[in-house]
């Protein structure tokens, strides 16, 4: 069993830590994992995307022309990644900041407001947790119990008040997914 | 020991810290940047020696002076910065002393970009800097072996009194990947050619001048024996489903690993490919490939660069079997479906490809 994704957006988004956050998880549950950022000489702004692979078995390579699912952040990733993801994959898109529909219609399309759905959380900091937990939904690769109880490992002692939200953040997202009918082409 | 989630470029830089690297060296410069970040906060935590020179030049030379001292000590850079350190690698070499430097490959040449390479193969293994040295050359694939490999380097640094490269590039430093780290071993006592203060002791002397031709020349013959004792015992290779393979391909490193998902893939097609991955690139794993070429139909070099390594196959193989070459140059890692395309059309020109259907019988 393999699972690959990309998480794209601005750098700020929290796109890295997303997919840091899925790749700890996978090693708390005894998985292979490997977690490829993209990277430039930008210190802050740009865009930022990685690449996580999760496996049961050895992982060769860290890259994936075609990812089976993609998570993007904003209208320029949407344009890198919706013609790449496999037939019949996973795009999750955040709407708020994305105007445009999805053009395939052989994907398993859910756009959530994550942006504006994280402020009524009570933070634009949310955002990519509101996204991950849609991702839950619909690849169970690990519980939403798991991912907290990983985040809750991970994070920084300043920052574990933030628990809670954070948790009702991935629980909110993986509530609006599981509200979008699966796709028929991907049923 | 746990299993942690580490970057590469993370995981070395603690690796040579556990292995007792007492004096660290280097200047910033991407894809290795974070090494360098973590040794300025590790190194002045434990008492050690951390120095952010003023230029390459000058981090190799500072190497050169700790390793004269007898202490555990590395650089570390990204292709443009260790070309700057050549002149000091031979003179290092010339003075046999022992250290460890990490090169995390970028594209190039020139600043060329900061995206993943292997263009620095034929600089670091074969030479760089002038004169008749070697330097052991390690090719890690994985956040684990930047980790095992980087306290092997520091270990047969000091063994042979020789540089010893750990060769990665941008995507193992820059990715994470579950990798154990080995305990803090204590710091190594000092050799007794150090430069450690002359005091009730005759004076030693590390330095790589010998104006007299004849002294020279047997220096010279006194390096090519510790060479020639190095590639007899401290050759490093893998060998992955090269069991009945038809063909087979030699990569190292990132390519190596890319490979290995290609090799999967053409292997549920019925073709028999396997992979040799040299891990020491010197001394290289010559009988194991000359061996692997006496019973394959053809060989493929998958490199990321424009043919580098493929040189040395083509020596080591002396036309016994086709060797073909694939490679990305530009910092572009190779995707695994290349690598599959490459493997089928090599497959194919040596009739070793994927068993035709058989030809379904017709009712009349």
């Amino acid at each position: 069993m393999t699972t690959d994704l990309v998480i794209a957006g601005f750098g700020g988004q929290g796109v890295l830590f997303a997919g840091q956050l899925l790749a700890h998880a996978a090693l708390e549950a005894d998985l292979h994992t490997t977690w490829y950022p993209s990277y430039g000489p930008e210190m802050r702004g740009g865009t930022a995307n990685c690449t996580v692979v999760i496996s049961d078995q050895p992982i060769g390579s860290p890259v994936v022309a075609r990812p089976e699912a993609a998570i993007v952040l904003n209208l320029p990733s949407l344009d890198r990644y919706e013609p790449l993801v496999r037939p019949g994959g996973l795009l999750i898109v955040n709407a708020s900041l994305i105007d445009r529909d999805v053009r395939r219609t052989d994907l398993d399309v859910i756009a959530i407001p994550a942006d504006d759905v994280a402020a009524e959380l009570g933070s634009p900091r949310l955002t990519n947790m509101v996204l991950l937990g849609a991702l839950l939904a619909r690849r169970p690769v690990f519980t939403l119990d798991h991912v907290a109880k990983t985040l809750e490992a991970v994070l920084p002692e300043r920052h574990r008040h933030l628990l809670p939200a954070n948790r009702a953040a991935l629980e909110r997202g993986a509530e609006l997914a599981d509200a979008v009918e699966v796709a028929a082409a991907t049923g | 020991m746990s299993i942690e989630l580490l970057k590469g470029n993370v995981a070395f830089a603690e690796a040579a810290v556990r292995a007792g690297c007492e004096a660290y060296f280097g200047y910033p410069i991407t894809p290795q940047t974070e090494a360098l970040e973590h040794m300025a906060r590790r190194m002045p935590e434990l008492g050690r020696v951390f120095v952010q020179a003023e230029s390459e030049v000058a981090a190799i030379n500072m190497v050169y002076g700790a390793a004269a001292a007898g202490v555990r000590t590395m650089t570390s850079s990204s292709s443009p910065g260790v070309s700057l350190m050549m002149e000091g690698l031979s003179y290092m070499a010339g003075s046999e002393v022992p250290a460890v430097l990490v090169d995390v490959m970028r594209g190039g040449p020139g600043l060329g970009n900061i995206a993943p390479a292997q263009g620095d193969y034929l600089q670091i293994v074969k030479g760089g800097g002038h004169g008749d040295y070697k330097m052991i050359v390690l090719a890690p694939a994985n956040v684990q072996e930047m980790i095992d490999l980087t306290v092997l380097a520091f270990d047969l640094a000091d063994r042979y009194r020789i540089v010893t490269v750990l060769l990665a590039d941008g995507s193992l430093g820059q990715m994470m990947e579950g990798a154990t780290l080995p305990p803090l071993r204590p710091l190594t006592e000092r050799p007794a050619w150090a430069l450690t203060g002359a005091r009730e002791r005759d004076t030693n002397l590390v330095s790589s001048i010998h104006l007299d031709p004849e002294e020279l020349a047997r220096f010279n013959d006194h390096l090519q024996a510790k060479y020639a004792e190095i590639e007899a015992n401290e050759v490093r290779f893998e060998e992955h489903r090269l069991d009945d393979a038809r063909v087979g391909v030699v990569a190292f490193g990132t390519a190596a690993r890319v490979a290995k998902t290609a090799i999967a893939a053409v292997r549920d097609e019925g073709v028999a490919a396997g992979l040799l991955r040299p891990i020491s690139l010197w001394p290289y794993p010559e009988a194991a490939l000359r061996a692997l070429a006496e019973r394959v139909d053809a060989l493929l070099v998958v490199e990321m660069n424009a043919g580098q390594m493929v040189e040395d196959v083509r020596r080591v193989v002396e036309g016994r079997v086709p060797v073909r070459f694939f490679g990305r140059t530009g910092g572009i890692m190779p995707m695994p479906e290349e690598i599959a395309d490459a493997i089928r059309e090599v497959a194919d020109a040596a009739g070793a490809g994927a068993p035709e259907a058989q030809p379904q019988e017709v009712n009349a």
